[in-house]
């Protein structure tokens, strides 16, 4: 294995700049090192202004993410001996689709706003006193919901949606399968509330099922799948209360 | 209640036209296109095609290909060019362009099969 | 006299963001971004298919001359070839259609997620079947 690798970071300092532009630094080829690793290298002894976000190191945590080579990436699960073979320099970018603040920082506000709006908690009519106990739910009923809790809101899925490139006013995958994780979940009861944000042409209607997103997702949370079968649900919903206008809310 | 989007209708015609298209259309294609022009498999006569339209069951299934086939079309095409060319500011005329030919289609069909002789 | 507590004013500094456009020919940056093109512009061919289709049913009802001229215009290279262009179109609509069938619907069986297979499975034997049917209607003289 060769000693060193080279890595082509992108930089870019709002003060400074107005365009971004490739910084290259070799750092040590260490077998077990990550993107990340390397990223910290680089700012512990090369160049102390290279900005990043980073947190866990473990893939929890969703700060990390970036675009390595022009795929969305999260940098602390990322090897970089993975791309030791290719012999030309590893290109590290901000994530796609996101303004960039400063170096590899990207602005993800847009898409906290969009979680908020589809209101990811439990809604309940009328809540349980805890004197009454717990909510019980069956293995079954955890399963219909579990894979969409998996996600860790990395953006990464933002990041390989095309349409959300397109449009930012796109809802997105991840605030979509997030809706879904509560609409499915048994003790939730706030199904309709979250129909009229993701019903729109912002919502689910915006999605053309393209399937990147789900490639990109670190934990297989399988978005575009969780946003198909939404579209499904809010079809039935829509012909329900056409055919019973007055009679099903 | 926000006002009530119209997708949820167009998109189950979408995925209805996508369902037939995908069983039905290959091997239509493969014979109508391929296989009896080129003589690989002898092509039905005239006698019996005509019989075969003639009835109102064959007349129904082609009425109902042909609706669900170009409604599928019509929504897969309006989003293509709506995202691949990102020319949203045509969105309107994309929008009528695309169903109006739909619905163009649509009533050819119908006019076709229902005065078939 | 100013009064202890004034609290300080400060100014929002508001960083330059950079905003890259996206580009007209976003879809070719990526292979993933071209298939997705690829199978959209299918539904062109279904609908070019669609239009032999009516212009077979008008050659029909307008007698034996007129549909030997329609079967003579099937034979022309250009008209083969397109057409052959699109049976491969159509074919990758079925098929991706059949891949992706199983992530649009979760289908349960008792509690348990039937597995992907099944439900592709079950879709391209659908496919086999349908199509003998079709193809049993048509090669008879």
């Amino acid at each position: 294995m060769p000693e060193t690798i080279s890595l082509e970071v992108l930089r870019y300092s709002p003060e400074r700049d107005t365009e971004p532009t490739f910084q290259r630094y070799d750092v040590p080829l260490n077998k077990d090192w990550v993107i990340l690793d390397a990223l910290n290298y680089i700012k512990d002894k090369v160049d102390g202004s290279l900005t990043f976000r980073w947190s866990c190191r473990m893939g929890i945590c969703g700060s990390c993410g970036m675009m390595v080579n022009g795929e969305p990436k999260l940098t602390c699960a990322t090897f970089l001996s993975n791309y030791a073979k290719e012999g030309r320099p590893v290109r590290v970018q901000p994530l796609r689709y996101f303004p960039v603040i400063r170096d590899l920082v990207v602005e993800v506000t847009d898409f906290m706003s969009k979680l908020q709006s589809v209101k990811p908690w439990l809604i309940r009519k009328e809540e349980k006193p805890t004197s009454e106990g717990e909510y019980l739910q069956t293995p079954d009923q955890l399963n219909r919901y579990k894979q969409f809790s998996m996600c860790i809101n990395c953006v990464l899925c933002y990041a390989a949606c095309p349409v959300y490139g397109l449009d930012p006013v796109f809802i997105g995958p991840a605030a979509i399968a997030l809706a879904q994780r509560y609409n499915m979940d048994s003790r939730d009861e706030g199904a309709h509330e979250r129909m009229d944000v993701l019903a729109q042409h912002e919502g689910i209607w915006g999605c053309t099922f393209v399937g990147e997103c789900t490639k990109v997702c670190p934990k297989n949370v399988d978005p575009a799948g969780a946003i198909q079968q939404y579209k499904l649900t809010a079809t039935i919903e829509r012909f329900k209360s056409f055919l019973l206008p007055r009679g099903a809310k | 209640m926000a006002k009530q989007s119209n997708e949820p209708v167009l998109w189950t015609l979408f995925s209805a036209g996508g369902v037939v298209a995908a069983f039905v259309i290959p091997v239509h294609l493969f014979l109508l296109g391929l296989a009896f022009p080129l003589g690989w498999i002898p092509a039905p006569r005239y006698d019996y095609l005509l019989a075969l339209v003639h009835l109102p069951l064959t007349r129904l299934y082609l009425f109902a290909l042909c609706f669900l086939a170009v409604f599928h079309w019509a929504h897969r095409f309006r989003y293509t060019l709506y995202d691949g060319l990102q020319i949203k500011h045509l969105n309107e005329l994309i929008f009528f362009c695309c169903y109006g030919g739909a619905i163009f289609g649509t009533v050819l069909a119908g006019y076709l099969l229902w005065n078939f002789r | 006299m100013s009064d202890a507590r004034q609290t300080t004013r400060y100014t929002e500094y508001h960083p330059r963001w950079y905003r890259s456009r996206v580009s007209t020919w976003w879809w070719l940056a990526r292979w993933p971004y071209l298939k997705f093109i690829l199978r959209e512009i299918s539904s062109v061919f279904v609908a070019w298919f669609v239009v032999v289709l009516l212009l077979q049913i008008r050659a029909l009802s307008r007698g034996p001359q007129a549909y030997s001229q329609f079967e003579r215009w099937l034979q022309h290279p250009p008209v083969v070839l397109l057409n052959l262009i699109a049976l491969f179109f159509v074919v990758f609509h079925a098929v991706t259609w059949f891949n992706l069938a199983p992530r649009a619907m979760a289908v349960r069986f008792r509690g348990k997620r039937v597995p992907d297979l099944w439900i592709v499975g079950t879709n391209y034997a659908a496919w086999a079947a349908i199509s003998l049917v079709v193809a049993w209607f048509l090669v008879r003289s």
